[in-house]
């Protein structure tokens, strides 16, 4: 089981290793959609530490949306997808090596930026501290939900933005529990409640939709 | 519920469509009795609240249609998880029926509820928890239509449809759970519509009104089903037959 | 060994075929035939398991193609190469190896490289290779595989004659040890050795 997930994670971090300009675009629109709000609220430090932890976490989204269509695009592609679903093992467990492998260049590189995008903000320490496990804890839960939707939209035209109705509102709770945890830490209130309920869902959701997207998969290759 | 083992047992189209046709009428005459008796009872009889004067009768709009919205979505998951398991046809064509009645009801209650906000709260919109839960679910309704008009083969649409329905199912949940708890933490200002303890004519109101909404949501959803069974199924002999006899009988 | 019983296909609204049975086994070649868009495609996909026939089954001895033994015993070749354009062929070899589940070593994948002809640029990012070479890289899957059935999709499409000659001697190997092979071809081949069918759709 670890063997096949361990083989998908290391193609998959291969391939991307060898087109690192998506990751680094991704990485650069999150930024970019993060600056934009100081410049079109007002550079008020109050207001923009209020702000902050939305700003940041609705960017997160939006940037992980953004690696999203490719997660089984280009494996439909060219062919391969179709000998992962005869492989003798479950398709469910290769989809879970995949969400791994997205993560790992798309919420990583998130959360390590985040800190220092915290900064524009006037956030204080703990706050960055929590912001940054928040997103560490929550982008797992967004690759997971995000993959049953791009296996849904497999191949249909205007399946980004397609991909982005159907995602988007499943995203909602983890967007409340991750944007909280910072709230309740700069309120003074402890994130922890937050934050383990954000880790609750990431579980569910790396449980649970890897099988959902491999069962959209297999309808996608009929 | 009742209905729906009748539904399981013709779940072929050709046994079907004749059934749905003659049942049809019925639902409508008892939709619009009921109907005529909720809002007499809801706009005539029924006492005005000294509280919120008589705008609060838009409740015997807003709550049925809130009710109807999240039953509905129930249902088409039902019929989706049915469809996947034993892979019918009728189920699919049940659930695509019934989205677009589903989304009408979500979109009635978030219409409704701005219309009773502007006098009660002085806004058209709260992020009332109530209210953010069902604008989420009208997403989720327009995203699984959206979902099954884009995927041109049927067979498909129907799968993924379902599928889409099963984690949204799933999910609502837990975003009505986190919406409510963000709502708390942030102290909106938090509607209970049965907070008042409601006179006994109000809740006879709002329960024929509620019947009225289901019979109506059962007839739009027999036609519209009818109607996809005849464009899926346009090649096949008893579809022929059917509309060589009405263009027949059209011409006489 | 595989069998088919009373198949129907279904694609869109247009019926392809119904009632369609066949038996294969072991050291036996069997050769789709028809017409574009008759349904031989769709067959194979049903074949593999992909596709879920309207009505009818499929057995691989005996068993319904449903359970995951039988993708075991599969080797499937589309009419797509299903190799990363990033990676090198030899890295495509050892991937698809690992995630099919099959040992392969780094010198017999080297090796299966040079029988295809592909000697000297196991090293060179596939996108740098020409329609014919890629083709090559996802035929010199054939050369180790071990798997009793093989279920080919166009396989000598875009090959010059030698490489037909080739494959056609790779197959026949197949057939010699005992294995399966189904596979759809425009151009017949002969196939020097097994038994050989012919299905043909209309």
């Amino acid at each position: 089981m670890f063997k096949i997930i361990s083989a998908v994670i290391g193609r998959d971090l291969k391939l991307a290793m060898r087109r690192q300009a998506d990751i680094v675009s991704a990485v650069f629109f999150f930024i970019i959609v993060v600056s934009l709000f100081p410049l079109g609220i007002g550079p008020e430090p109050d207001l923009l530490r209020k702000l902050a932890p939305g700003v940041l976490w609705v960017a997160a989204l939006l940037a992980t949306m953004l690696s999203l269509p490719r997660l089984f695009a280009d494996d439909h592609r060219d062919g391969t997808l179709e000998q992962l679903a005869l492989a003798p093992h479950p398709l469910g467990l290769v989809v879970t090596g995949k969400v791994i492998a997205h993560w790992l260049v798309s919420g990583l590189p998130l959360a390590l930026i985040a800190p220092v995008l915290g900064l524009q903000f006037d956030l204080s320490t703990d706050a960055l501290v929590v912001l940054t496990g928040a997103i560490l804890l929550g982008t797992p839960a967004l690759s997971g939900i995000g993959a049953i939707g791009a296996a849904l939209t497999l191949g249909l035209r205007g399946g980004g933005v397609l991909l982005s109705l159907l995602v988007l509102p499943l995203y909602i709770p983890v967007l409340i529990f991750g944007a909280g945890a910072v709230d309740a830490t700069v309120s003074g209130l402890g994130g922890e409640g937050h934050l383990s309920l954000l880790a609750a869902l990431t579980f569910a959701s790396l449980g649970f939709a890897p099988w959902a997207s491999a069962a959209a998969l297999k309808i996608a290759l009929e | 519920m009742k209905d729906r083992f009748n539904l399981y047992r013709f779940a072929s189209p050709a046994t079907f469509y004749p059934l749905a046709g003659k049942l049809i009428p019925w639902f409508v005459a008892l939709s619009v009795v009921f109907g005529l008796a909720g809002l007499y009872l809801g706009m005539l009889v029924a006492p005005t609240d000294f509280q919120q004067g008589e705008g609060y009768r838009i409740i015997f709009i807003h709550v049925p249609a809130s009710w109807m919205s999240m039953f509905i979505y129930l249902v088409m998951a039902g019929w989706a998880a049915i469809g996947l398991a034993f892979n019918t046809r009728l189920s699919g064509m049940m659930a695509q029926a019934l989205a677009p009645t589903g989304a009408l009801m979500a979109f009635l209650s978030l219409w409704t509820g701005a219309l009773w906000g502007k006098p009660m709260w002085g806004a058209w919109w709260v992020w009332d928890a109530r209210l953010t839960s069902e604008l989420i679910l009208l997403f989720l309704y327009i995203g699984y239509m959206a979902l099954t008009a884009a995927i041109d083969d049927q067979r498909r649409a129907d799968k993924a449809g379902g599928l889409l329905l099963l984690v949204g199912v799933v999910n609502v949940p837990i975003i009505y759970f986190s919406v409510k708890w963000w709502n708390t933490l942030h102290q909106g200002s938090s509607v209970n519509l049965t907070k008042s303890s409601m006179a006994e004519t109000m809740l006879w109101g709002m329960l024929l009104m509620a019947l009225c909404f289901w019979m109506y949501s059962i007839a739009v959803a027999l036609m519209r089903v009818r109607t996809i069974m005849l464009e899926r199924e346009r090649h096949t002999d008893w579809v022929r037959a059917e509309l060589g006899a009405n263009s027949s009988g059209a011409a006489k | 060994m595989l069998e088919a019983d009373n198949l129907e296909c279904v694609r869109g609204e247009r019926r392809l075929f119904a009632g369609l049975g066949f038996k294969l086994e072991a050291g036996e070649l069997l050769y789709l035939q028809g017409r574009n868009g008759a349904g031989k495609t769709s067959l194979l996909r049903m074949l593999i398991g992909l596709l879920p026939p309207e009505a009818g089954e499929i057995r691989w001895k005996g068993q319904s193609i449903k359970s995951d033994d039988f993708r075991a015993d599969l080797c499937y070749l589309g009419h797509l190469n299903a190799i990363k354009e990033e990676l090198t062929p030899l890295e495509n070899l050892l991937a698809a190896a690992r995630l099919a589940d099959e040992e392969l070593s780094e010198d017999d994948a080297i090796d299966a490289l040079e029988q295809v002809g592909l000697a000297g640029r196991e090293d060179l990012a596939c996108k740098y290779l020409s329609q014919g070479q890629k083709r090559r890289v996802a035929l010199a899957r054939l050369v180790k595989e071990r798997r009793p059935l093989w279920v080919l999709d166009e396989p000598f499409v875009a090959l010059d004659v030698a490489a037909v000659d080739w494959l056609a001697g790779i197959i026949s190997g197949h057939l010699q040890r005992g294995g399966l092979a189904v596979m759809t071809t425009h151009q017949l081949v002969d196939i020097p050795a097994g038994t050989v069918r012919e299905l043909r759709l209309s």
